[in-house]
C-alpha cells in the first residue's frame, strides 16, 4: 500500500529503513523558524516542502506557520512564498495559479509547471477561510491545498475551532460546572472537499512521513484542485509532552479518531493499514491535558462516535468505486 | 489618434482595461459597477483579451486573487461598488502594504443601510487610509483615460502602489457618452509591459507578507507614506505624457473658470459637470466665481490646492459622504486642514448633499452657492449642511 516514488512496498524488504533515502534532502523550510518544541505542524510543513520540490509557490494564510516562519527580515522559505491575511490563502492561490497560468501562456516566464500549494491552519481552512477554499476547489484551479489540522486556533492562544474534537477544553469552550469544554463532533472537511467532485482527497499525520509524502506527491501530479487534509499535533494547545508527538499522531490513528485515507476520482482507500480492532481512545486522550477532565461516560459518547465515524469510513471503502469504474458500466 | 464613438461608460471602461492587457481579472458582481467585469468576460470569451477570468466567490476573493496574480508578476484589475469594498477591506491596507500595483475600477455607491445601490462617495471614504492612490473621474472620457494612465502609475518602480478609479454609480458607470477611445498600438506605446520588481517564481525564490514586530511595523508604515506622497511626481510625469500622447490635460485640481473668481466652488466625481453648466449661469450673472474638480483624491494634492485657491475669499465644498458626529464631509475636512496654516484662507462652507444616489441639478448648485454669497457671516455658525433633505 505504501508506495513512494514509484517503489511498491513488497520490492524490499526493510522499506521504511530505506525509503527515507529517497527524500529530497533540500531543507526548503529550513531549520531556525520559531514553531514550539515537538510541533507536528512544522515536521509536516518540512515533509510537505520536500515532497514539493523546487517547482513550487506557497500560498500561507495566517496562522502559526506564517508566524514562526516570517519574522522580518528573517524567513524560513527557500520556496517562493507568499502570506497575505486568514481567510484567504485559497483565493491567493487561485490568484498566483491563474497569474502563472497566463504569464507562461504568454512566454513571459519558463515553460514549465510550478505548483501552487496553499496552506492554512485548520481555524484559516475550516472556519474562517472556508468559502475561499470552497471557491477555489469548485473553479478548478489546478493547486494544492493543504490543512494543518491540530484543533484549534492555536496562535492565537487555543480558543475552538470547528475542527476542535469532542470534549476538548479549550480556552473559549473550556470545562466548568455547566459545562464539558467542547460539545460538538469535529467537521468533516475532507468530506465536504469530496463533495466538490475534486480528483484527489486525503487525510494525513505528521506521524506517517512517507503516507504524507506519497499523498503530497499525488496532489502535486494531478492537475487540477487537489485536498490534504493534515492531523498536525500540537503539544503546546493539546497538553501533551512534546517528545510525544509522533505517538500522539500515531494514536489518534491507531485509535480510528483520525485514519488515514484517500479519495482518489471518487473512490476511497485506507493508505495506513488498521489494526483488526481499533485501540480504545483512552489509549489516545490519556495523555493529552485538553481531554483530562471528561467522565466516563463522556468518554463512552466519545468512543461510540468515533466507532460510527470509522464504520461509516469502512463503508465508503467498501462500496466507493471511482468515477471511471461507474460510467464504464 | 484614436477612434470615437459612443458607449455606456461602464463598457467603456472594460475596453479601456482590455487595451491595458491585464493577464489576471478577478471580481465579483455588485451593482452598478458590474457592467464593466462582464463586459470584460465578454472581450476575453470574444479572445480579444488573453486573460484569466477568475469568477470569485466574493470580494474579499476577488482582491486576494488578484494579489496573488499580481505577487507572481501578473498585471491585474478588479472592480467593485460598496459593501463589496467593505468585503475587500480587510485586504485592502494590504495590498498597499505589499506593493502590489493592482487597479481597481470603483463604480462610487453609498454604504447600506438602508439598502441603497445609488451613488455617493461613502464607499471609498471609508477605505480612505489604506494606502491606495484615488483618483476620481467626471466624465467617461476621464473613466477611460484614467483607466489606462492607472496601470501606468501604479506599475512605475518609484510607485509599486495599487491604485482605484472612482466613477460616480449610475451617474457615470450606467450612462452612455461619446468618448475617444485611444487605439491599441497607441495604449502599447504608452504602457509597456509589466515588468515586476520581484515576484513568486521558484528561480528566484521570495518571501512576501512578512510579520513585522513593533521594532519595524512604524517603519515599514513610514516607507508606504513616503511612497504614496512620492507618487504624485510620477501622477504628474505621467499626466504630462497622457497630454502629449493623447492630447488631454489631466491636473490633480482642475480648474475651470477660476480667473479672478473671488467665489470657488469645490467638487469631485460626476458632479463636476453638472456643476460646470452651474458656473456658466453665474459667471453670464457677471459673479466672480469658478470651479475646482479634485481628481487626484490619494495622494492629497497639498500644493494644488494651495496654489488654486489664491486669491479665493470664500471656497464651497462639496461631499458626498458624512463623517458621522465629525467635522462633516470628508473632503471639506481634508481642505480645512489643508489651508489651516496659510496665511490669507478663503472661508470655507461644506455642503452634504447627493447621498444615495439623490440627484444634483444646475438650479441646486446655484441655490447652495446663493446661501454662501448672501450669507450674513456673523449669524452664519454653520460648520456644515446637509443640502435638500427633509427634516431637521
Amino acid at each position: 500500500m505504501n508506495t513512494l516514488q514509484g517503489y511498491p512496498v513488497g520490492l524490499i524488504g526493510n522499506f521504511d529503513l530505506y525509503a527515507p533515502k529517497l527524500v529530497d534532502r533540500e531543507e526548503y523550510f529550513s531549520p531556525g523558524h520559531r514553531a514550539c518544541q515537538g510541533c507536528g505542524e512544522a515536521l509536516a510543513v518540512r515533509l510537505m516542502c520536500k515532497a514539493l520540490g523546487k517547482d513550487t509557490v506557497i500560498i500561507n494564510a495566517t496562522g502559526c506557520m506564517e508566524v514562526v516562519s516570517s519574522l522580518y527580515p528573517t524567513t524560513a522559505w527557500k520556496l517562493p512564498w507568499i502570506h497575505v491575511a486568514f481567510p484567504n490563502a485559497a483565493a491567493v492561490g487561485s490568484g498566483v495559479e491563474a497569474g502563472l497560468k497566463a504569464l507562461r501562456r504568454k512566454g513571459r516566464i519558463p515553460d514549465r509547471d510550478v505548483k501552487a500549494v496553499a496552506m492554512g491552519g485548520d481555524g484559516g481552512t475550516l472556519d474562517i477561510g472556508i468559502q475561499a477554499l470552497s471557491g477555489a476547489m469548485e473553479r478548478g484551479h489546478d493547486l494544492l491545498y493543504v490543512c494543518f489540522d491540530n484543533e484549534a486556533y492555536m496562535n492565537t492562544g487555543i480558543q475552538r475551532s470547528s475542527a476542535t474534537p469532542f470534549g476538548a477544553s479549550t480556552t473559549t469552550a473550556p470545562p466548568g460546572a455547566v459545562s464539558m469544554g467542547n460539545k460538538t463532533w469535529k467537521k468533516n472537511l475532507p468530506e465536504i472537499m469530496v463533495a466538490h467532485n475534486i480528483p484527489y482527497v486525503a487525510t494525513a499525520c505528521n506521524s506517517y512521513p512517507l503516507d504524507f509524502i506519497n499523498k503530497v506527491q499525488k496532489a502535486r501530479s494531478i492537475k487540477g484542485p487537489s485536498y490534504i487534509h493534515c492531523l498536525s499535533v500540537c503539544p503546546t494547545g493539546w497538553r501533551s509532552p512534546s517528545e510525544t508527538c509522533i505517538k500522539m499522531g500515531r494514536l489518534a490513528v491507531e485509535t480510528g479518531v483520525f485514519p488515514l485515507y484517500e479519495v482518489e476520482n471518487g473512490k476511497y482507500n485506507m493508505t495506513v493499514s488498521m489494526p483488526e480492532t481499533l485501540r480504545p481512545i483512552e489509549d489516545y486522550i490519556k495523555h493529552q491535558g485538553r481531554f483530562r477532565h471528561l467522565s466516563p461516560e463522556q468518554i463512552r459518547i466519545f468512543q461510540d462516535r468515533t466507532n460510527l465515524e470509522y464504520k461509516k469510513l469502512l463503508d465508503k471503502i467498501e462500496h466507493s468505486r471511482s468515477w471511471d469504474e461507474i460510467s464504464a458500466e | 489618434m484614436g477612434e470615437r464613438k459612443g458607449m455606456e461608460i461602464a463598457l467603456a471602461a472594460a475596453e479601456a482595461v482590455a487595451l491595458c492587457k491585464p493577464d489576471v481579472i478577478a471580481a465579483y458582481p455588485i451593482t452598478p459597477n458590474t457592467h464593466i467585469p462582464e463586459h470584460l468576460s465578454d472581450i476575453v470569451a470574444e479572445g480579444r483579451l488573453d486573460a484569466e477570468f477568475i469568477c470569485v466567490e466574493s470580494e474579499h476573493s476577488a482582491l486576494s486573487a488578484c494579489m496573488g496574480a499580481s505577487g507572481a508578476g501578473a498585471r491585474a484589475f478588479t472592480a467593485t461598488s460598496s459593501q463589496g469594498l467593505l468585503y475587500m477591506a480587510e485586504v485592502m491596507p494590504i495590498a498597499s502594504s505589499m506593493r502590489l500595483p493592482i487597479v481597481m475600477a470603483l463604480g462610487n455607491r453609498s454604504l447600506s443601510g438602508p439598502l441603497s445601490i445609488w451613488n455617493d462617495h461613502s464607499d471609498i471614504m471609508s477605505q480612505r487610509d489604506t494606502g491606495w492612490i484615488s483618483l476620481f473621474a467626471a466624465n467617461g472620457q476621464e473613466v477611460i483615460d484614467m483607466m489606462i494612465q492607472a496601470f501606468k502609475i501604479a506599475e512605475d518602480r518609484n510607485v509599486m502602489l495599487p491604485i482605484n478609479v472612482n466613477l460616480d454609480g449610475f451617474q457615470l458607470t450606467h450612462v452612455v457618452e461619446v468618448m475617444d477611445f485611444p487605439l491599441q498600438e497607441e495604449v502599447d506605446d504608452f504602457l509597456p509591459i509589466y515588468q515586476p520588481y520581484a515576484s513568486l517564481h521558484p528561480d528566484h525564490p521570495c518571501s512576501m507578507g512578512a510579520l513585522g514586530l513593533p521594532e519595524i511595523y512604524a517603519e515599514a508604515t513610514k516607507a508606504r507614506e513616503a511612497a504614496m506622497v512620492n507618487s504624485k511626481e510620477t501622477i504628474l510625469k505621467v499626466w504630462d505624457e497622457w497630454e502629449r500622447h493623447f492630447g488631454r490635460r489631466y491636473d490633480p485640481v482642475q480648474s475651470y473658470k477660476i480667473e479672478g473668481a473671488e467665489i470657488a466652488m469645490l467638487t469631485m466625481g460626476s458632479m463636476s459637470d453638472t456643476a460646470e453648466v452651474a458656473i456658466d449661469a453665474l459667471r453670464a450673472q457677471g459673479v466672480p466665481i469658478g470651479l475646482l474638480k479634485l481628481m487626484l483624491w490619494r495622494p492629497f494634492p497639498y500644493d494644488e490646492l494651495k496654489k488654486a485657491v489664491k486669491g479665493v475669499k470664500s471656497l464651497i465644498v462639496m461631499d458626498r459622504c458624512v463623517s458621522f458626529g465629525g467635522p462633516g464631509g470628508p473632503v471639506a475636512s481634508e481642505i480645512r486642514s489643508a489651508l489651516y496654516n496659510e496665511p490669507r484662507r478663503p472661508d470655507i462652507t461644506n455642503y452634504i448633499f447627493g447621498l444615495g444616489g439623490r440627484d444634483v441639478a444646475v438650479e441646486d448648485f446655484i441655490k447652495m452657492i446663493d446661501k454662501v454669497r448672501f450669507a450674513d457671516k456673523k449669524t452664519s455658525k454653520e460648520h456644515y449642511e446637509f443640502y435638500g433633505v427633509r427634516g431637521e
